[in-house]
Parts: structure tokens; sequence; C-alpha cells
């Protein structure tokens, strides 16, 4: 499905550059669910914005459903089938709920239609059909609606950037449900999470640990997640799990 | 009632009139009156002093409109025309005006409509005003609304005004004077391209206790536009007023926002944001995630914003 190619990215700080993501190659192959996790600041939010075309590599390849996308734009990667939620949604005065879902779908969506999605992730959808997505919600109901968007995308390959944030007051199984229910009924599609909380690595098929924006480890759940828990490394992870994670380089 | 193709079509973009309105209307085009209806409650006189019309709307009249749209197709014509609306006591009407102006000459084109409204006790008028304008003439097509309303105790007029799009100048220009209890609520919306320039004051003063007054401007302006906007309300009583100019800047564009305040008693509560900026890139980066390429998700974000 994706296939990152011993890709690098580097921000020009102070008189040098910085390398955020060194040399990373990984490959999320189709109808899994592939969590990636480390340490904050280790470049994991970096990687799904050079996923989405958000950033462009300085080095290496990204290879989408066989095709090179390494120079395609944003809106062609969409349109090609990936989509993106963000780690901290965007606001927009005068957009609606509703709007937004449409845009998303790229079709004339009902708004019984659109209401599937807004009860997909535990929102009242009459309430908010036709509310603007602006400072009027909260950051709870703006990451819930930002994940339906997603799943009006109905996109091969779905990247979520630490979808828990902020959804404390939404039970955290319906999370998982969601994920469950994409999987069930787009074929073949894969997802990609960032994350770092347990119950989500714990539905992963696959994880990668990302830290000082190389690829620490990369496996089977099965095989990943016992070193994640045994390792002192994993003490940082778990505090984050425990309370809440920072904002993500 | 004889219009021509483009004439119809300055008539929908400014009052979405598809056919003669229901109840009373006065469509004016090229300075001469093109239709006139007035009904029961609604009686429509033109002035014998200068051009214009009275409108004057029965007390406790509920559920009728008036429609007063001006269309402008000679190049070189200017005008200047006073409406007088007198709404009695208790009656809650529509009022819908608009002047749209397709210039195809060299020579410029101007209507400066003088709009004043004298607003009953308890009475509820809403009124929708739009610009528009066309045509590829060299000719300027320049638009100065003047706009007076005296509210009496108790009443509510609503005012939207929209300008999106052809019209090369226009100062605007609102006073209100609102009695107790009376209420403003004025919803701008402007969007201005190329050359142009728009200056919209506003003064709203609030003379009785308990009056309220709230002014929105939503505006965007483009290429080398220029927009100032001028709010300014008066607190006279114990009142509350709040102003608020929310503007996106684009290409070369310039605004100048000057919210003012006064306050000449203690209990008067008043308010002013104002906020310019560019359209903020991860706004147009999330509509791109969703499949749009930059010129469209540009386009969802200002339709929305002006919506």
């Amino acid at each position: 499905m994706l296939e990152l190619k011993d890709v690098s990215f580097q921000v020009a700080e102070g008189s040098g550059d910085k390398e955020i993501i060194r040399g990373v190659s990984l490959l999320v192959p189709e109808n899994k669910l592939v969590v990636i996790t480390g340490p904050n600041g280790g470049g994991k939010s970096t990687l799904a914005r050079l996923i989405a075309g958000i950033e462009k590599p300085t080095e290496g390849r990204i290879i989408f459903k066989g095709e090179d996308i390494t120079d395609r734009s944003i809106t062609d990667r969409a349109r090609l089938g990936i989509a993106y939620a963000f780690q901290q949604p965007v606001r927009f005065k005068g957009i609606k709920v509703l709007d937004l879902i449409r845009i998303a779908a790229g079709k004339r969506l009902s708004a019984a239609g659109a209401c599937e999605y807004l009860s997909a992730v535990g929102l009242c959808a009459r309430d908010y059909i036709d509310r603007e997505v602006n400072s009027s919600l909260s950051g709870g109901e703006l990451k819930r609606i930002e994940i339906a968007t997603v799943l009006a995308r109905g996109a091969a390959l779905s990247v979520f950037d630490e979808p828990e944030a902020g959804i404390d007051l939404w039970s955290f199984q319906n999370l998982i449900e969601v994920f469950a229910h994409m999987r069930r009924t787009v074929q073949n599609s894969s997802i990609l999470i960032i994350s770092h909380q347990e119950r989500i690595l714990n539905i992963a098929d696959e994880i990668v640990m990302i830290k000082d924006g190389k690829v620490e480890k990369q496996g089977a759940r099965e095989e990943i997640l016992p070193q994640l828990m045994g390792t002192s490394s994993a003490v940082s992870e778990c505090r984050m799990i425990l309370g809440k994670g920072g904002a993500d380089a | 009632m004889k219009l021509d193709e483009i004439q119809k079509r300055l008539l929908r973009e400014i009052a979405d009139l598809h056919a003669v309105p229901e109840g009373a209307y006065n469509i004016r085009s090229n300075s001469q009156m093109a239709g006139r209806r007035s009904t029961a409650n609604i009686e429509i006189t033109s002035k014998t002093d200068v051009s214009g019309m009275d409108i004057r709307i029965a007390p406790f009249t509920k559920n009728e409109s008036v429609h007063i749209p001006v269309v402008l197709t000679q190049t070189g014509l200017k005008e200047v025309v006073y409406n007088d609306f007198f709404v009695g006591d208790g009656a809650d009407v529509l009022i819908v005006a608009g002047c749209g102006i397709d210039n195809c000459g060299n020579q410029d084109a101007e209507h400066d409509g003088i709009h004043r409204f004298y607003v009953g006790k308890n009475a509820h008028v809403k009124y929708v005003e739009k610009h528009y304008g066309s045509g590829e003439g060299k000719g300027k097509r320049i638009l100065n609304p003047g706009t007076e309303v005296y509210q009496d105790e108790g009443s509510t007029v609503e005012m939207e005004m929209v300008q999106i799009k052809g019209v090369d100048d226009t100062v605007r220009t609102t006073t209100a004077e609102l009695k107790a209890g009376a209420k403003l609520l004025v919803r701008e919306r402007l969007m201005t391209h190329g050359e142009q320039r728009a200056i919209s004051t506003y003064v709203v003063n609030l003379n009785g206790a308990g009056a309220t007054a709230d002014v929105v401007s939503r505006s965007v302006a483009r290429d080398d536009s220029y927009q100032k906007f001028d709010a300014k309300i008066v607190g006279n009583a114990p009142c509350s007023g709040h102003a608020e100019c929310d503007s996106i800047i684009m290409d070369r564009g310039r605004i100048l926002a000057v919210p003012g305040l006064e306050a000449n008693d203690l209990d008067a509560a008043l308010v002013h944001e104002a906020a310019i900026g560019k359209i903020a890139g991860e706004q147009l980066v999330k509509l791109m995630t969703l499949g749009l390429t930059e010129a469209e998700a540009e386009e969802q974000i200002i339709n929305g914003f002006l919506q």
C-alpha cells in the first residue's frame, strides 16, 4: 500500500540544517493497521505530514499503490486515496460541519448521510450538522469532527495523528470501533496511526517505533509490544499513556 | 413591465427576482419607473420635490414585503434618489432593496440611494440590500448608499448589506438613532476586487435605556482593492453595543478598520472587535487533504466566511 524508501527530512535551523527524519524506510501493507509510536520530538508527526504531502522529503522516495508520489501535491495524494487527520484540527469561520463532511466525501452527500459519520464518532448529528467549524466548538468536539471527515473520505490509506488526544470524555472503546469499522467498510484499506496509547498499540497489526528521526524497532505487534513495555524507554511512554502527551514535532 | 435580458439578470443578482415580486414593489430602471404596485397596507408614492418615493406601511401590517430594486444599464447615467420608509407601529415587514449596474460604456455610471427609515413602536423590519456590478466598459460602476434609521421604542431593525462583485467605488454611510428598548442588528458582507475601493461608515446612537446594537462586518479585499470600515457606537443611556470587523486580505489588498466606541452613560456597555489577516495556511492545507486544489480551497474558505 505505502512504502517509504530511505526518507530524510531536514529543516534550516540557525546556520545549519537540522535533520528531523533520517533515512526512514517502512512499509504499510494492504489491509493492515500500523501504529507509529515513540518519544515526543522523535519525528512521528513529521512522518505523517511527509506522507500527506504537507512536507516534502529532502531525500528518499514515497511509493503509494505502486506509484511514486514523492513529487505529488497534497491534493493529488488526497485524490489518489490518502486521508489525513490533523493532530490539531483547523477551525474555519463560516464553514459548517456539514460543508466539511461534504467536501471530504467528494460528492453531494445528503444531510442524513453526513449524520452517519458524526454518529460514528459519538456526536449527536442533529446538534452539530449546522454548527460552524469555529471556536464555538471544544477541542474534543473538533477532534471528533476531524475523525468524521476522514471517515467520509473512505480512503485507501487513512493517517491519524494522535487521534486519542482530547477525546477523553468520549469512550475510548468507540474510537477503537471507528478503526475496526473503517477496516470492514473500505476494502483492502490500511490505517496508519500515530499514538502513544497502549490501547491503540494493542489493536495494531504492526508497530513502528521512531526515535531521533530513525526507525528504532519495526515488526508485528506480538513481537514489538512486549519489548516496548519491558524496556526503560517504555517508562516515559507509559507516563504519556497515563497522562497526556504534549505537542509533537 | 418591459425589461431587457441584462436588466433581468441584474434583478436576479440583487433581489433574487425571477418574476414580478409578490406584495408591494417598485422597479426603477435607468431612472424610469418600470413597474409599481401598492397594496392595501403598503402605499408607494413618488416624491414631488426630488427623485424618489415615500413608502408608507400601515401599523400592524404583518408578513408583507416591499421590493424596490434599481437597475442601471446606461453608461454615463448619474442619479441621486431619496426613498423614505414610514413603518407603522407594530408592523412586521421585509424590505428588499438593492442596485445592479451594468456599464458597458466608457463613462461612469452612478447611483446614490438615500434611504431613511422611520420605524414605529415595536415594529420589526428586515432590510436586505444587495449591490452588484457588471459590464466590460472602462466607465466605473459607482454606488454610494446613505442609510438613516430612526427607531422608536421597542422596535427592531435587522439589516443585511451585501456587495460581493463588480462595484468599483462605494462610500456607504449608515446612521441610526435608537430609543429605549430598540434593537439594531447589522450584517455587512463585502468583497472587493481589482482596483475597487469601498468605504463603510456607521454611527449608531443608543439614546434610550435598554437599546442594543450589534454591527458585524465580514469582508474580503483581493487584488489591489482597498476597504475602510469605520464603525462608531455611541452609548447615551444604559445600553449595550457591539461592533465587529473581521477581514481577509489577499494579494495586495488593503484594509483599514477603525472601530470606535463612545460611552456617555455609566451603564453603557460597549464592545468592539477587529481582526484582519490572510487566509491561514493550515486552513488551505486541511481542505487540500480533502482533495480540493489550492484555488478551490481558497474559494470554499471565502464563500464560507462571507456566508
